[in-house]
């Protein structure tokens, strides 16, 4: 178990260092930087005071030098102009548009990020389990026909549109702000129970917002599986052995229809963390998500890329743990290969 | 069928050397077991015509089928069936309400209609106040000339399908701050929205061939290059590199250029799974016994290709990207409603919705949201449709 985990994060290490350099590629597309382009419209008011302090800045942040070696210097594995100091060295970078190191911009909507995509897999994970249990036992009762069709809502309905409908009817129906991570009487105000119970409140609807494509998916998927495995013979013996029914779902085809169905967490976790980023944008929560945006907006290039980097790294590390608890489960893949999908 | 058949049960049981008989008379398969005729029709169909009898008990989605070929119906017809251009205002109209249609009036009946709007400045919260006005019967035309515009942007003409009465106002979907119809927004947008995807799933189809294409056949080092960079691209969130990559279109490009930067971009993240699916598919086909037999015949590597492997797996292609055109069209939508994507004078459904942005203004003004209709009808006929397809061209169902 030990040798797999080990060998499961060594292997990480070579995508990484390949969805950065993808990364810092895709920030450095546009044409010019943010300091160029400033400079740009300083010459253009005809204003010149401030060029040499631009200029300056162009150099501390190492802008003008070649497309690698900024890549390797925003790294850490290169000399910049203050040595070694990167994002190993533990550097995020500077946010020009805030004029503040990016670790100050971002830093205190990183663990909402985190809480959020949490909640949202923990959340897929609880409401689908069940249904899908249901759905494949009661196979075409009404129960597994609603659930079917509000299934496929689910997953026609683009989640920051659901978002946004669910904004209308609640402000609607119960004059509730929905938007924002918190009521707004407690904004600034110290940490207490009520505000601790609001912000846990306001977590609710962007948890069902962002999963509910992926809860869709997932029921589904473990409703076909338990179904091919329900018609099995083995199941059919195990009747016959006088095994009772519930005792017989537990005892063997859920635990074989167990399996896809961690292992699809891990594919479904990149559409969730792309959801939290846009569903964060419309309710107006305090992750990454609108910084992302305004970034992109404004080419704050470091700030941009640290947050996709961020967010790759955050798929990446939920896809670990999604193979590391099949490795938990499935003998055949901790002691043969990896997981096959 | 015809040749020669060698009949080796009338050989005696003796050791004696038998000498090789074969058969004068042209072969028969049908004297071993006579074939009803629509068993016959059954086997001599061709595979695409056996996916169109299975694709044709799937009954949800040929209606799903059905509603995308209507719904597709406006790419080419935007200008003749929408009562007004996509850009028209009317700015004795802001954010004016959707008028609903009616067909009596007073108990009699005149056709379809609208009462027509009376509007007064409310002081106190700054803005129009629409009304109703019971009196003024607005009677639709059909086949009329209405809004000038200029056909695919090239001839001049005023033909609409139907148009509000003369000096009158048909705003079924309302308007929005500018004054403009909404329902014709929405006719226009739909040449955006759901060309988007098409174009998009078809660079995603080429990518997806090629690259699947090496790998599958080469396999080796090609293979594993290309498996890992399939893997690392369905571990990155789509999204967020979606919105980095089109905040990387220049401003300043005009918005068909835009158009189709968004199609490669959304094209270009999609392909690893179809590509996936091409692998893996080449690979099995590779070893089926009919592949074999043409290898072992001496048929070289591009006439198995295109003859015996490409047809095999053509019909999987085609329902695997039919399912990622919602996804392209659900991303084009986001983007544009993040203001990353599409921009006026250009109309897709996600520039309709960036109206909808603020929820301040749409709970004063709902039907700003109205998008969002065609948008889940149609993504959810795609699904429809690509589960039907998929389950066709699925030989073992």
């Amino acid at each position: 178990m030990l040798s797999y985990i080990i060998r499961r994060i060594l292997l990480m290490i070579p995508t990484m260092l390949a969805i950065s350099f993808l990364i810092f590629f895709i920030i450095e597309l546009p044409a010019g930087d943010y300091i160029t382009n400033q400079i740009a419209a300083l010459r253009a008011s005809g204003e010149t005071a401030s060029i040499a302090k631009l200029e300056f800045l162009r150099a501390e942040f190492a802008l003008d030098r070649p497309f690698f070696e900024r890549y390797l210097i925003w790294l850490g594995c290169w000399p910049g102009p203050n040595g070694f100091d990167g994002l190993i060295q533990g550097n995020w970078g500077w946010s020009f548009e805030f004029d503040r190191p990016v670790s100050e911009v971002v830093g205190p909507t990183l663990p909402l990020t985190i809480v959020l995509n949490f909640a949202t897999i923990l959340f897929v994970y609880i409401v689908s389990f069940p249904i899908g249990m249901y759905s494949a036992t009661r196979q075409y009762s009404w129960g597994d026909y609603g659930f079917t069709f509000l299934g496929y809502i689910g997953l026609a309905t683009p989640n920051f549109l659901l978002g946004l409908i669910l904004l209308y009817l609640f402000n609607r129906w119960f004059g509730l702000s929905v938007g924002g991570l918190m009521a707004p009487e407690y904004i600034d105000q110290p940490w207490s129970v009520d505000k601790a119970l609001s912000v846990l409140a306001h977590l609710i609807v962007p948890t069902i917002v962002i999963g509910t494509a992926g809860t869709a998916a997932m029921i589904r998927r473990l409703r076909a599986n338990l179904l091919d495995e329900l018609h099995k013979q083995y199941v059919t013996t195990g009747r016959a052995k006088g095994l009772t029914e519930g005792r017989l779902l537990y005892k063997y085809p859920l635990r074989m229809a167990l399996n896809p169905f961690i292992a699809d967490i891990g594919n479904l976790i990149p559409s969730l963390v792309s959801g939290s980023v846009i569903v964060s944008v419309v309710l107006n929560l305090p992750t990454v998500g609108p910084v992302l945006l305004s970034s992109l907006q404004s080419q704050d290039q470091f700030l941009a890329g640290f947050i996709l980097l961020f967010v790759a790294v955050l798929t990446l590390i939920g896809m670990l743990v999604s193979d590391l608890l099949l490795a938990v489960l499935d003998p055949r893949i901790r002691l043969g290969g990896r997981a096959t999908r | 069928m015809t040749g020669e058949r060698s009949d080796l049960t009338h050989a005696p049981a003796g050791k004696r050397e038998v000498e090789h008989y074969v058969d004068p008379q042209p072969f028969d398969p049908g004297s071993v077991e006579e074939l009803t005729p629509e068993q016959e029709r059954f086997y001599q169909a061709s595979q695409w015509q056996i996916m169109w009898w299975k694709f044709k008990r799937h009954k949800l989605a040929v209606w799903s089928g059905v509603v995308l070929i209507l719904f597709y119906l406006c790419v080419p017809f935007a200008e003749v069936i929408a009562p007004y251009t996509a850009n028209t205002r009317d700015s004795n109209h802001l954010y004016a309400p959707p008028q609903p249609l009616h067909l009596f009036h007073e108990g009699r009946f005149v056709g379809p209609f609208v009462y027509g709007m009376k509007s007064e400045l409310d002081m106190t919260n700054l803005k129009w106040v629409f009304s109703e006005d019971r009196t003024d019967v607005q009677p639709v035309r059909f086949f009329c000339s209405g809004d000038p515009y200029k056909f695919w942007g090239l001839l001049d003409a005023d033909f609409h399908l139907f148009c509000p009465a003369e000096g009158g106002t048909l705003f079924l979907l309302g308007t929005d701050r500018l004054g403009r119809d909404m329902l014709s927004g929405l006719i226009y947008g739909a040449r955006i929205s759901l060309t988007v995807g098409l174009v998009g799933v078809a660079i995603s189809i080429v990518l997806g061939l090629f690259f699947g294409g090496i790998a599958g056949y080469f396999g080796g080092i090609a293979d594993n290059v290309i498996q890992r960079i399939i893997e690392i691209m369905r571990s990155l969130p789509e999204l967020p590199l979606w919105m980095a990559l089109s905040a990387a279109l220049p401003v300043t490009w005009n918005p068909v250029w835009i158009y189709f930067g968004l199609t490669i971009i959304l094209g270009l993240l999609d392909w690893p799974g179809l590509a996936r699916a091409v692998r893996s598919k080449l690979l099995s086909l590779r070893e089926e016994e009919y592949a074999q037999a043409a290898v072992l015949m001496g048929a070289k590597p591009k006439r198995v290709i295109t003859r015996h492997l490409l047809p095999g797996f053509s019909s999987h292609v085609i329902a695997s990207a039919s399912l990622s055109i919602p996804s392209m069209i659900l991303g084009e939508t986001a983007l544009s409603f993040l203001n990353l994507g599409l921009r006026r004078p250009a109309v897709s459904w996600g520039v309709l919705l960036n109206e909808a942005q603020n929820i301040s203004v749409v709970t004063v003004y709902p039907w700003l949201m109205a998008p969002v209709i065609p948008i889940i009808i149609v993504v959810l006929a795609f699904n429809f449709l690509g589960d039907g397809l998929r389950d066709a061209a699925d030989p073992y169902k």
